[in-house]
């Protein structure tokens, strides 16, 4: 469980974040999604109480993360953006550690569990420092795996993976997303969208949108977009579809006789717009509907917030 | 209390894989041996052995004041240059439990190496014929304990502030010297050598337990300043997840 209100940091006299609200719920994968320098680090860091907000409160697993900042530690599996890892440690010495630190019963055996998770069981005595960085990043989350906790809080896991391990990775952030609470942040849309439950989206230190990846699709790029591809020129089309009801905006497409609507959600538009063209007498040689993807989303959501950021 | 049993053992242990601390042991047993020889050579030649058992302490606490940065110059400095700190400071772990536990891994290192310089006097006393004093002995080698104790406590604390393990050597270098020389300022009268011969780390240490005195004021005094600089360590690496 990890609910935030109100959280806002500052970085000397720059904010990195400002007043954030959110909550995740056990059982709830939760996606940070947002362009470089957005706050997701900032905001992870905060909340796995490596520093304290300048203002604004949260409660991770049920504990204030300020006043008890130690409870709440216990309860949090961490993997940093750059995964920390001392190089002069074998893998197993490294889990021994931070599993000690952390009081989890039958150490031994629980190190062989996670290394068995993140497939690095051959590599136990390896050195930490001379690991791949993929095999790193699986080392970072063999160790916020250790104490089982409650809550994962999980900075961009599956960068520097090979496709295989992306695919492993994701499939265990689902499995323990399903009684555990976890965040995670990434860069690519995709994940972002097969992963996990529900989407913030983060700019500027601010959330910009908040709803499950498919609901953003539909309602947040004007539902979808129809192409339109029939014998006549671009304006004579376009002059006759603009009046159709629940479509919001005609535009020529990028061939001679093509246009690109956008409709409003939820109306299929489709059969309206065919009989149009038939009735016209005109030959309709392509209906093509497709959904927005999260990318176009994520893209014009963030440059709105840039443009009214440059306006004033 | 058990983190910093954690802690301060993962420390001890990295002493005994690390190249800085071979070299510094080394060095430190190749000078005490040549001095002891030397000692013993000349003795021989006069029929006459010098039986004190400190032969080896002086220059040892010339060595020290060197090596006792290098020992602890990584101890924080590393972590945070690293970025393992983050992994620390997220863990569950107070802050004071992570300072006091690297300053006890130091110590342990440096206690066994000064254990073993203990070989001389023993030699020594088997080869003059009354034997050494042991109980002078036995004191300057107990301040020698509570004065490399605040010495390295200084070096944690100079250590949490830097992400330069070189500078973290160089300031806590520094710092050393000063409460070596301001011994100096201590010989004349008036509050300001009184208070000069107060913080002096050579007034505290030769004065007395030298010459084999236990004085309660001593040893409160090196005792209070491992406190203090732990403390302060502490209060540093707090402040600085505010940043
Ligand atoms: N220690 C710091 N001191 C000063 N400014 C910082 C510090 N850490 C981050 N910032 C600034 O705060 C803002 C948010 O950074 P943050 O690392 O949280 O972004 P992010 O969303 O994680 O970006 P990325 O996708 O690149 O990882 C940035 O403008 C960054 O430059
Ligand atoms: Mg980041």
């Amino acid at each position: 469980m990890i609910e935030v209100a109100g959280l806002t940091k500052f970085y000397g006299p720059t904010p990195a974040i400002q007043n954030l609200n959110f909550h995740a719920r056990p059982g709830e994968i939760v996606g940070f999604l947002g362009p470089n320098g957005a706050g997701k680090t900032t905001t992870m860091r905060i909340l796995t109480g490596f520093m304290p907000p300048t203002s604004g409160t949260a409660r991770v697993a049920g504990y204030d993360l300020v006043d008890q900042s130690l409870e709440v530690r216990r309860r949090v599996g961490y993997l940093p953006e750059t995964v920390p890892l001392y190089p002069e440690m074998s893998v197993s010495e490294y889990l021994a550690f931070m599993g000690s630190l952390r009081r989890v019963p039958d150490l031994d055996d629980r190190i062989d569990e996670v290394l068995e998770q993140v497939d690095l069981s051959e590599r136990a005595e390896s050195f930490v420092g001379n690991l791949s960085k993929g095999l790193r990043q699986r080392l970072g989350l063999a160790q916020a795996l250790l104490h089982k906790p409650e809550v994962l809080i999980l900075d961009e896991p599956t960068i520097g993976l090979d496709p295989a391990q992306i695919i492993e990775v994701r499939r265990i952030i689902q499995e323990l997303g399903r009684e555990r609470t976890v965040l995670l942040s990434t860069h690519i849309l995709s994940e972002a969208q097969q992963v996990c439950d529900r989407v913030l989206i983060i700019n500027h230190g601010t959330i910009v949108a908040e709803d499950t990846p498919g609901n953003l699709q539909s309602q947040l790029a004007g539902a979808e977009r129809l192409t339109v591809l029939t014998s006549s020129s671009n304006s004579e089309l376009m002059r006759l579809l603009q009046g159709v009801p629940g479509v919001s905006s005609v535009r020529p497409g990028g061939r001679e006789g093509e246009v690109e609507l956008a409709t409003a959600p939820g109306r299929d538009v489709r059969p309206i717009v065919a009989r149009r063209v038939v009735e016209a007498g005109l030959d309709l040689l392509e209906l093509r509907s497709a959904g927005i993807s999260l990318e176009q989303i994520f893209l014009q959501l963030t440059r709105e917030e840039n443009d009214s950021k440059a306006g004033g | 209390m058990r983190n910093l049993w954690i802690i301060a053992s993962r420390e001890f242990r990295h002493y005994f894989i690390s190249p800085i601390a071979y070299a510094l042991a080394t060095m430190l047993y190749l000078i005490l041996g040549g001095i002891f020889f030397i000692n013993i050579y000349y003795g021989l030649q006069t029929g006459q052995i010098n039986p004190d058992g400190r032969m080896v302490i002086g220059p040892m606490v010339t060595i020290l004041l060197f090596a006792t940065p290098a020992i602890t110059m990584r101890l924080l400095a590393d972590e945070y240059r690293m970025g393992t700190m983050e992994l620390l400071l997220t863990a569950p772990v107070r802050d004071w439990e992570l300072v006091i536990g690297k300053w006890l891994g130091a110590f342990g290192f440096l206690f066994v190496v000064l254990a073993l310089t203990w070989i001389y006097p023993l030699l020594l006393h088997r080869m003059t014929s009354p034997g050494i004093d042991q109980g002078t002995l036995l004191a300057a080698y107990l301040g020698l304990a509570l004065a490399v104790g605040a010495m390295l406590a200084i070096g944690v604390f100079i250590s949490t502030l830097f992400r330069s393990s070189v500078a973290a050597f160089f300031v806590a270098l520094g710092v050393m010297l000063a409460l070596w020389i301001i011994g100096g300022l201590s010989s004349g009268a008036g509050t300001g050598a009184q208070l000069a011969g107060w913080l002096s780390f050579v007034d505290h240490y030769y004065n007395n337990f030298y010459r084999g005195v236990l004085d309660l004021g001593d040893a409160v005094y090196f005792l209070s300043l491992t406190a203090l600089a732990l403390f302060l360590g502490a209060q540093v690496v707090q402040a600085r997840r505010w940043r």
